[in-house]
């Protein structure tokens, strides 16, 4: 803890608004003094500094490895490099813009961390119940096509970085085919800003239903390409069998959630152990296994994404069943004031509203104005809200002081500690090994760094 | 460490004590702050819908108080807000019975600390029941015992640490910084939140690594992020931001950065120095 200055090419920078700001400084530099050692040690160990920018770490994720031979004797992470302060960013917004900001943590499951935001917003404001069926039906709907998205991605860069062009192809296809869906009806890709504070920002538009339907069927078509690529094949099983073992303690010890401790053995599912959004209601299976291995957590992996279109199919049909209705809260301090439409010009706008707002009504301006800059003051306390991500159990901390803005909005997000376990799975293992079990974790750097 | 106990544990003597002039925005006014519950339930509860259960929330603790209506000093008042003023209350200490299977942990911890030989009273500042949600406020030299019977006990196993962040409040004089710690029990499916409070000016907490290990990194971003040293952890290195890097950025006395915007010869500040409502 002493202050030192770091071994650092450039020298950090010193402004005024930094001057009264309170610091310790910590000594970091870890990496020079692994390199000291080993040149004072003189015996043959290589230290092998693996990214941030390797196709092989699943993102900018920064490996120090220490070698003997093939064997990793010691295995560190570096993180950091995609910290964008988020949490910090969204003290600064109103409460419905949060859902922007924090739609871009984890860039592959975008609608779990609104859906977790909005969710711990509705508990601050007592609103819980009030949200429509409609809306929660759709969150879930959204929600488990982008577990089934993210699921693909993991299985599709861990083939690639075996080398396994095939399964990258195949798993991002099955991917392409959700995100069809997501853009019909959310208008992106990816960075949805869909789900808010109260409700989701739009209806589904007519048609959805069926077009969700078809593609179904072939996203089952790639998923069971995938299954038959990787669930015999004897190379695919030689690189993943027994690779990247954590044990069920190792898991409890280190917080981790997700596939990895189902792999251990532990059914622990967020939606069957603390049900949110109406997840009790709906008919799914947690797989498990007990084998706590990378291969174990491929086949675990997909069988999540069979349950997750069962679920699919259930919202579908619920959402067929209950015909059109509202998808934001009725209480006008919360929704926003208009429902947007595509208009013949493209852009998104309500063409009736603009003509309230502009033509008739004075105090409809006057609200929408107030809503939009100011937005609505949320009851002081903070909230916890878990949703289950496809990486494991997200957690929002959110604090309100009472204000327009959230005081403190923090998340938990599941890969940022499951990445603990790179050292545990992948320390007395190969070089080759650390890139299987690394993928096996599916960490996703905009989550981690956020 | 030592004065850890002299931390006031009503703090909001200290708050309307220590508030005349703290208000970070406004205009030069003798507004005699408010204090109390009425005043702060007023400001909590305005503008907001009602809630179902808003009678049985327990009473706000006052931690600040804020002047105008616009988070942003420096600018002249031109708004006709600059004589407001409204109290920042969080939640505090509940009354028993807290309901459903909140008394029972609560007792039972109480029952596991009194056989280690530790008072309950001395261990845990305050209890607080608020949108269901159970938080122990626990004094920082009793945090780790704490969490090893919260973890160990049969009727409690809480073992699964979710993290630790951090909540910086300039305004709780001698509380600044909390560390904020999510528990999970696999077993009865219950979550419960340990919350402990330090001054700015002496930020050590003891480390809760030893009984949850993966609470390594959620500690060294705490740090990171906020300056809480949690002594005995193994290696408390920054971890979001670069080694050498000064100041902690979740900090409220941080600022935001960012540079102004310009559009067509006009200038947009960046978002911390906009004039918005507080």
């Amino acid at each position: 803890m002493a202050s030192t200055q770091g071994p650092h090419a450039t020298q950090h920078i010193v402004d005024e608004s930094t001057q009264g700001v309170p610091s310790f400084e910590a000594s970091g530099g870890d990496w020079s003094e692994i390199a000291e050692e080993a040149l004072r040690l003189g015996e043959e160990r290589i230290v092998v500094n693996m990214g941030p920018q390797h196709p092989s770490t699943h993102g900018v994720l920064r490996l120090m490895l220490e070698i003997d031979g093939e064997t990793v004797t010691e295995a560190r992470c570096g993180i950091g490099y995609l910290h964008t302060g988020i949490e910090k960013n969204m003290e600064y917004r109103t409460w419905s813009q949060g859902p922007t900001f924090c739609t871009r943590m984890d860039y592959l499951a975008p609608l779990f961390q609104e859906t977790a935001y909005s969710l711990a917003v509705e508990k601050l404001l007592g609103i819980t119940q009030d949200v429509p069926e409609r809306a929660t039906v759709i969150r879930v709907l959204m929600m488990e096509l982008n577990r089934v998205a993210s699921h693909m991605v993991a299985l599709a860069t861990g083939g690639n970085e075996l080398g396994a062009t095939t399964i990258m192809m195949h798993g991002f296809n099955a991917r392409e085919e959700i995100l069809k869906i997501f853009e019909l009806v959310t208008g992106l890709r990816m960075n949805h800003a869909f789900v808010r504070p109260g409700g989701v920002i739009q209806d589904i538009p007519p048609g959805a239903l069926d077009t969700i339907r078809e593609s179904l069927g072939t996203i089952r078509d790639y998923m069971g390409m995938l299954g038959d690529l990787m669930l015999a094949n004897p190379i695919f099983k030689g690189r993943l069998v027994d690779v990247g073992h954590l044990s069920l303690a190792g898991c409890m010890a280190l917080g981790i959630t997700g596939p990895v401790l189902r792999s251990a053995g532990l059914p622990y599912d967020v939606r069957k152990s603390d049900p949110y959004c109406g997840y009790e209601t709906y008919d799914f299976d947690v797989p498990t296994s007990t084998d706590a291995d990378s291969f174990s957590r491929v086949v675990l992996r997909l069988e999540e994404c069979y349950q997750s279109l069962r679920i699919v199919e259930q919202c579908a049909d619920r959402l067929q069943a209950m015909g059109p209705g509202p998808v934001m809260v009725a209480d006008k301090k919360v929704a926003w004031p208009a429902q947007l439409a595509i208009g013949s010009d493209g852009m998104g706008n309500s063409l009736d509203h603009i003509r309230q707002i502009m033509g008739t009504s004075m105090e409809s301006l006057i609200h929408h104005f107030k809503l939009v800059t100011e937005g609505f003051r949320v009851p002081a306390g903070q909230v916890f809200q878990a949703v289950e991500h496809p990486r494991g159990e997200l957690g929002v901390h959110l604090v309100s002081d009472g204000g327009t803005k959230p005081y403190r909005a923090h998340f938990r997000d599941p890969s940022f500690n499951n990445l603990q376990a790179t050292a545990l799975m992948c320390e007395g293992g190969q070089v080759a090994d650390v890139v299987v079990a690394v993928a096996s974790i599916d960490p996703v750097l905009g989550g981690v760094d956020r | 460490m030592s004065d850890a106990k002299d931390a006031p544990a009503e703090a909001k003597d200290a708050a309307a004590a220590a508030k005349v002039g703290a208000g970070p925005v406004g205009t030069d006014a003798a507004d005699t702050p408010q204090k109390g519950t009425e005043a702060a339930l007023e400001a909590g509860s305005q503008n907001i819908p009602a809630t179902p259960d808003a009678g049985d929330r327990p009473p706000l603790e006052v931690i600040d108080v804020r002047t105008g209506m616009f988070g942003v000093p420096g600018d002249g008042d031109t708004s006709g807000f600059g004589g407001l003023v409204r109290t920042v209350a969080m939640p505090s200490a509940s009354e028993r019975p807290y309901g459903g299977w909140f008394d029972e942990v609560v007792d039972i911890l109480a029952e596991v600390l009194g056989e280690g030989g530790t008072a309950f009273d001395d261990a845990i500042e305050r209890v607080v029941v608020d949108r269901g949600e159970l938080t122990l406020y626990v004094r920082r030299e009793h945090l780790v015992p704490v969490c090893q019977a919260l973890r160990d006990d049969q009727d409690l196993r809480f073992e699964l640490g979710l993290g630790v962040s951090g909540v910086h409040y300039p305004g709780d004089v001698d509380r600044e910084l909390h560390a904020v710690y999510h528990l999970c029990s696999v077993t009865h499916s219950r979550r419960i939140r340990l919350e402990v409070a330090v001054p700015d000016a002496d930020p050590h907490i003891p480390s809760s690594v030893s009984v949850y290990p993966g609470h390594d990194w959620h500690e060294r971003e705490t740090w990171d992020f906020f300056g809480i040293v949690f002594d005995g952890h193994p290696a408390l290195a920054r971890i979001q931001m670069p080694d050498d890097w000064p100041g902690h950025p979740q900090r409220k006395d941080y600022p935001l950065g960012g540079i102004p915007v310009e559009y067509k010869g006009a200038s947009i500040p960046p978002p911390d120095e906009r004039r918005s409502y507080s």
